[in-house]
């Protein structure tokens, strides 16, 4: 049956193919997901100008790389964000960032993203386009090439706007050991700048919660700080970056793995003035709002110094703090100091923050 | 915003502490009656820094807490319908009904979503005629004043497909309650700021002439609620039983005119089930018979649950104060936030919750 003709009686299943959809479609339909042309069209014609330089030549299946030096490091995470698109960004920058910084937080130097799409059918193709091209701006920012990729597309209603899993590699050079395990008593925990600033970001703009901010989502690609701390040669035990969760469930993660206790000064805390309003407001804890280009890294004593040093020379950690120090009290338990002098203990948030009633 | 620095000042903070020692003599027992209360005090640790003599007990403010269960039932029986959009505030998701919960009814297809505000979910109704729209209208004072509004609004404008299923709850009867309980230990009330910045505080003079306490209306932030204990004691210590504001900047004496107004217009005193507690009288509102046709339980005919409440969760005796959250045999064991039994474990402001959050190293040291 070719383009645009209309079945005649009963359909012939030996013979039936799928009667190929308009080409020319502003929304996302199911043959874009279907292999054929429409998904060779979208790969030409939106993937690879959205993707510019950052994409490799061929986008195939699979990508044949040449050896490295070192061991791989090697991470998924797949990304769901509402609203796609939010004040700072959007879901694009953070597929690129948030692998990357999976990567960066175990010491890697990122080289290597694919990216796959699944995509409700009917999602606006402007949008769509918008989405790659933020991913190719962010991958060349962070100097990764985009090497593979897929495309599906869902029933409308079986998904939501755009969902995009990335996977990354990266290579850890020599000597470089990060690992919970490594934690002491008496080490510096550092925050490498305002906290909770993408997850008020999203919130301010998520349906039936728009709420006035200037606050801008923090997004960014975390390797090049990282490369810069690591080269103080001062001794990180670990780094990771408090995305959802915040913060609290970083430090508890960390505390339990390493058994050491944590203990916290608010007072520290770099919690800007809107996102403390705007968790007044919503009845959350800024220390379980998520951060997208944000840090945690706990550091041995003698050196926090000089690693806060650096961090604040370098743009992504200028706000660079130390909230706290890890203790041999209370192994597993983070506790922090309130600004009045009391003490509390800093669960692991549970699920999905709930708004609090009044 | 202004005031949650000037209010959370820690050198003001010590001052007031360093005042409260000093007026503390005696033993005294002083109830915070509202949840949000609670959830400050132990998210401060407020509580820790108070002389020896004074003993915080959590009142009963928790709306979330209170809701019987019978009502939970309700409102799961509802959203499970496919024709309903059941809007709530996030906290009542996590609370458990007989069987399931609203994030339950979710997963399994309902419609369930948070909103900020009823009138959030009388938009819905607006955008979305050929469905049902439900709120879940809960609380104290505080919240009726909205749920009010949006209900005056969906007449005024003819919504039909709007409803509120409606366990409004008030503080001055519950107060009455829980000095009349026999075994009723506590000596003075920081009262609840919010709820008095919509109704006022006329109503609490005789409550503090019959039982002879003090009523201190007190705020939420750090500085706040130090103030309202400090005004607490110096009464109790002076042999006082006065009612005084210490939250003028929220609190005019008349309260809020218009949000009573509207309260009045919407609303009808009823009996009401406190979780927990049981049937305080006239401690409650309901649609009034103006209103009637936008009531959720009438409307989808879920009068008849009626739920018993678990037999080991010992959530009413936190509420009446005469238990603290960790002297349940179940607390930290067979009930936590991510299991609860009772609901306050559920709330964030719920007694049970905030110690759980909060206080667990106190536990995890004394093994």
């Amino acid at each position: 049956m070719s383009a645009g003709t209309q079945p005649s009686g009963g359909l012939d299943f030996e013979g039936w193919t799928c009667p190929l959809p308009l080409r020319h479609t502003p929304n996302v339909v199911m043959g874009h997901g279907g292999g054929g042309a429409m998904s060779a069209e979208l790969v030409e014609s939106l993937f690879v100008p959205g993707y510019g330089e950052a994409a490799a030549t061929e986008l195939g299946d699979a990508a044949v790389l040449p050896p490295v030096e070192g061991r791989l490091a090697f991470s998924t995470d797949s990304y769901v964000v509402k609203p796609m698109f939010f004040p700072g960004g959007s879901i694009g920058d953070l597929a690129v960032n948030g692998t990357v910084n999976d990567l960066a937080m175990v010491g890697a130097r990122p080289l290597y993203l694919s990216t796959a799409y699944i995509v409700a059918e009917g999602t606006p193709m402007e949008q769509l386009g918008r989405v790659a091209e933020a991913v190719g701006r962010a991958a060349l920012a962070a100097g990764v090439r985009l090497v593979t990729g897929d495309t599906k597309v869902v029933d409308h209603g079986s998904g939501d706007g755009v969902y995009i899993n990335t996977a990354g590699v990266g290579v850890v050079p020599e000597g470089v050991e990060l690992a919970a395990s490594r934690m002491r008593p008496g080490d510096r925990v550092i925050v490498s700048g305002a906290i909770g600033v993408h997850g008020v970001a999203v919130m301010s703009c998520r349906e039936g919660l728009e709420f006035g901010t200037t606050v801008e989502s923090d997004s960014a690609a975390l390797h090049g700080l990282v490369a810069d701390v690591l080269a103080t040669g001062g001794d990180v035990r670990v780094m990771r970056d408090p995305t959802r969760g915040g913060v609290s469930a970083t430090l508890n993660e960390l505390a339990s793995a390493s058994g050491t206790g944590v203990v916290l000064d608010e007072r520290l805390l770099p919690v800007p003035a809107e996102v403390r309003d705007a968790c007044g407001l919503l009845g959350l804890d800024p220390l379980q709002v998520a951060n997208e280009g944000k840090l945690v890294a706990v550091v041995a004593a003698e050196d926090t110094d000089r690693v806060l040093k650096t961090m604040c020379a370098h743009p992504l950690g200028a706000e660079a703090t130390v909230i706290g120090e890890v203790v041999a009290d209370h192994p597993g338990v983070v506790v922090a100091r309130t600004g009045i002098g009391g003490t509390r203990v800093m669960d692991m948030p549970i699920g999905e923050q709930l708004p609090r009633i009044c | 915003m202004k005031y949650l620095d000037e209010f959370s000042d820690p050198d003001l903070a010590r001052a007031l502490l360093d005042q409260i020692h000093e007026a503390t003599t005696g033993q005294w027992a002083l109830m915070e009656v509202c949840g949000g209360q609670t959830h400050s005090i132990i998210r401060h640790g407020i509580d820790q820094l108070l002389p020896d003599g004074i003993e915080m007990i959590h009142g009963p403010g928790c709306p979330v807490c209170v809701t019987p269960l019978a009502v939970i039932d309700k409102a799961l029986e509802i959203a499970r319908r496919p024709e309903v959009i059941f809007c709530s505030f996030g906290d009542m998701l996590r609370v458990p009904g007989s069987r399931d919960d609203l994030f339950t009814i979710k997963s399994q297809g309902g419609d369930v979503r948070v909103v900020y505000s009823p009138l959030d979910a009388l938009r819905i109704a607006q955008d979305e005629p050929e469905r049902e729209v439900v709120f879940f209208g809960i609380g104290f004072e505080t919240t009726a004043p909205a749920n009010a509004m949006a209900v005056h609004q969906a007449r005024r404008l003819g919504v039909g497909n709007f409803s509120l299923l409606v366990s409004h709850v008030l503080v001055p009867p519950a107060i009455e309650a829980i000095m009349e309980s026999p075994s009723c230990r506590v000596q003075g009330f920081l009262a609840a700021g919010h709820v008095c910045s919509v109704m006022g505080t006329s109503e609490y003079p005789p409550l503090a002439q019959r039982y002879q306490v003090p009523i201190v209306v007190t705020g939420f932030e750090p500085l706040d609620l130090l103030e309202g204990i400090r005004r607490t004691v110096v009464q109790l210590e002076e042999g006082r039983h006065e009612v005084e504001n210490a939250y003028p900047r929220a609190v005019p004496a008349e309260g809020n005119p218009a949000a009573k107004a509207m309260l009045e217009d919407v609303f009808e005193v009823t009996d009401r089930t406190w979780r927990g507690i049981g049937e305080i009288p006239r401690s409650g509102w309901r649609l009034s018979p103006r209103y009637a046709d936008f009531d959720a339980e009438r409307r989808f005919s879920v009068e008849g649950i009626d739920t018993a409440e678990s037999a080991i969760c010992r959530s009413g005796e936190v509420l009446q104060g005469l238990i603290k959250p960790p002297q349940c045999e179940a607390f930290g064991r067979e009930c936590t936030p991510r299991n609860p039994l009772g609901a306050t474990m559920v709330s964030s402001e719920g007694a049970c919750a905030a110690y759980y959050a909060y206080r667990r190293l106190d536990l995890v040291e004394a093994g």
